[in-house]
């Protein structure tokens, strides 16, 4: 018997989120306890700050330029490389529970098989895979799907209009009838995406991916190894928990996080001292994100809505905590635990009111860019705690899958495994960790490059709708953690700018071309 | 409004391959819909999700080989025009563009992602027969 895998992955998740990490609101102890006995990543980042180009990094071990999607709406390749599929072929019971989207979700010709599996109440779906052969889709045997509500094709959808029809209907509408991402606002501060979801806690998609993940891996004889991913649709918004879970976080007594600035000249000013797309979304004059509801406007957010949006996404982190609880326990009873490793990490992160923000975009900061990112080995493999400064990336999950299942890294992954320490990733080559940005949104064009290391973040804005190639972000993050203080014109650091730069793209891989067409808005 | 386009080159005659796309009870061969049904200046559509629209035909132009339609009957759809025409390549194949302009925008991208495969298939169609 081998080493089995839990991979955990929640959506749209702040690195400040839990209380290994440093968060004070919600109270996260399983996932404190996986990162006291485990490795803890304190600088990893996502390749890419939307969902499916980053969970698609995830699966390939590739970086965003190569695996091709450079954008939400542009689907993976059926043919793409899938560390699921390798693992597959090496005698690992392979599952998806929750939220995939290597694929598009708006899709009413069903040309993907996400949606087909799940409309058709389907466990897989074969297909040829990158060796040519017939496999699951994706090398999962198995997959559960959900997201965000009640409503779609997904499993999570069909399972809930038994329980109960009227059910779905409690959740925020995501899309409103211009299928824009929908502006209305909720709660007790009328703030965007938020809603008192009259669900029962059990009903609930976080409850539903837990039960899920324990019936599949119930299902399994005791000797399989496998690979689980449980994939949370939550923090992402809506932010429409049930509204019994509530009293876990009082909104009114949150204080603003430390990256919204409340003085709003102040705010301004910091925002006029970034590229010119950040002013320009947060006045509502350029928006190339589709998931920032179009008919929203940053600059109306309130020092309350930002409490209440806080709030909830801390009960949702709660609820995940406690579901991940669950799944622990089970896999406990099983007689697993000693040889069970879990990775824990998230596809990109929130602005949840930081600089007077909110969801994500061209907004290469902190806020969407630093990940909690934990691995806790198996006990059997005697791996010591740690804490890892140096800089990682998602991209670095294949092979780190790869090598607990005892493989090669795969010639198509394009990083090292994760490291055991700082020794570790000096010995690995972990200097850099690069993120890429692309959108084109019915003529709105924007593309970033970033590169982290030795303590900096860059940022290249590409040409595009309105910028001219010479715009771009300098941080020192040790001296600037909230990023206020673009150093990207100060003469005093143009040479440690270029020598970033220079770096950056000396290793970002060639852009595989031609670019995959864009079939949805995500 | 979202305005989208899609084309394909085909390694046959336009005439040969209008004559499968100016059918237009036949789209569902090489686009992914599931039925089509024609009556008149009228046309609906059933798509794999089950979801029919039903359409106004606009233009149905056998010498231009140009074919344009309207959804209609949809208060979700308020605007939407959408064209496919089969050109000469000039060099003895053809060229088919398929262009959709439409409100709500998101969901001219959802019609291009169909459209591209669409006429991925229908080059493959056309090349074989």
């Amino acid at each position: 018997m081998g080493r089995k895998i839990l991979f955990i992955t929640t959506d749209q998740q702040r690195y400040d989120a839990l209380g290994c990490n440093g968060g004070q609101i919600a109270r996260t102890p399983v996932i404190d306890e996986l990162a006291r006995t485990g490795i803890v990543y304190d600088r990893a980042h996502p390749q890419n700050v939307v969902c499916m180009p980053s969970r698609s990094t995830m699966l390939t071990g590739q970086h965003v330029s190569t695996h091709g999607v450079w954008m939400n709406g542009v689907p993976l390749a059926n043919d793409a490389p899938s560390i699921a599929s390798d693992l597959r072929r090496s005698g690992y019971r392979t599952a998806l529970v929750g939220k995939a989207h290597f694929e598009p979700f708006l899709d009413p010709f069903l040309r993907f098989a996400e949606n087909r599996i799940g409309s058709g109440g389907l466990e897989t779906e074969m297909s040829i895979g990158e060796n040519g052969l017939p496999t699951p889709h994706r090398g999962f045997e198995h997959f559960s799907l959900a997201t965000h509500g009640g409503t779609g094709p997904f499993h999570y959808a069909r399972w809930l209009r038994e329980k109960n029809p009227a059910a779905a209907a409690m959740f925020f509408q995501v899309l409103d009838q211009q299928l824009q991402v929908n502006a209305a606002g909720g709660g007790e501060t009328n703030a965007p995406q938020v809603k008192h979801n009259d669900i029962q806690r059990e009903l609930y998609h976080t409850e539903w991916v837990a039960d899920q993940t324990i019936t599949w891996l119930s299902s399994l004889p005791a000797d399989a190894d496998w690979f689980c991913w449980m994939s949370f649709p939550d923090p992402h918004h809506p932010w429409d928990p049930p509204k019994s879970e509530l009293g876990r976080v009082n909104w009114r007594e949150l204080d603003v996080p430390p990256g919204y600035i409340q003085d709003a000249a102040e705010r301004e000013r910091v925002l006029d001292n970034k590229p010119r797309h950040w002013r320009m979304w947060y006045d509502g004059t350029f928006i190339s994100n589709y998931e920032a509801p179009s008919k929203w406007v940053p600059k109306t957010l309130t020092a309350d809505n930002v409490r209440e949006v806080n709030a909830m996404a801390h009960i949702e982190n709660e609820l995940i905590d406690e579901a991940i609880g669950r799944v622990m326990t089970s896999i406990a009873a099983r007689g697993w635990g000693d040889d069970l490793d879990v990775l824990y990490t998230t596809d990109h992160g929130e602005l949840q009111g930081d600089y007077g923000l909110l969801f994500k975009g061209p907004y290469h900061v902190d806020s969407l860019m630093r990940l909690p990112l934990i691995w806790r080995p198996a006990k059997s493999a005697n791996v010591a705690p740690a804490r890892v400064a140096a800089p990682v990336g998602l991209v670095s999950l294949a092979s780190t899958f790869a090598s607990i299942a005892g493989m090669q890294r795969p010639d198509y992954a394009e990083s090292e495994r994760l490291p055991l320490n700082d020794d570790d990733a000096r010995l690995l080559g972990h200097e850099r960790v690069l993120t890429e940005w692309d959108s084109v949104l019915f003529g709105k064009i924007v593309g970033a490059r970033t590169i982290c290391r030795d303590g900096w973040v860059c940022t290249a804005m590409l040409p595009g709708t309105v910028h001219d190639g010479t715009e771009g972000e300098l941080y020192h993050l040790a001296n600037d953690p909230l990023q206020r203080n673009n150093l990207w014109s100060s003469s005093q650091h143009t040479a440690q700018r270029d020598a970033l730069l220079d770096d950056m793209w000396s290793s970002l891989p060639t852009r595989v071309l031609p670019l995959r067409a864009c079939d949805a808005p995500v | 409004m979202g305005s989208v386009r899609r084309h394909v080159q085909i390694n046959r005659d336009p005439d040969t391959v209008w004559r499968l796309v100016g059918d237009l009870a036949r789209q569902h061969e090489w686009f992914p819909l599931t039925s089509c049904r024609v009556e008149g200046k009228k046309r609906w559509i059933t798509l794999p999700s089950g979801i029919v629209f039903e359409e106004d035909i606009v233009t149905h132009d056998h010498s231009l080989r140009r074919f344009q339609y309207r959804m209609v009957g949809n208060p979700a759809i308020t605007s939407h025009l959408g064209t496919c025409d089969v050109l000469d390549d000039g060099h003895g194949g053809s060229i088919v563009v398929y262009s959709t302009d439409m409100e709500p925008e998101a969901l001219a991208l959802v019609i291009a992602g169909a459209a591209g495969e669409g006429l991925h298939k229908l080059k493959a169609l056309m090349e074989v027969a």
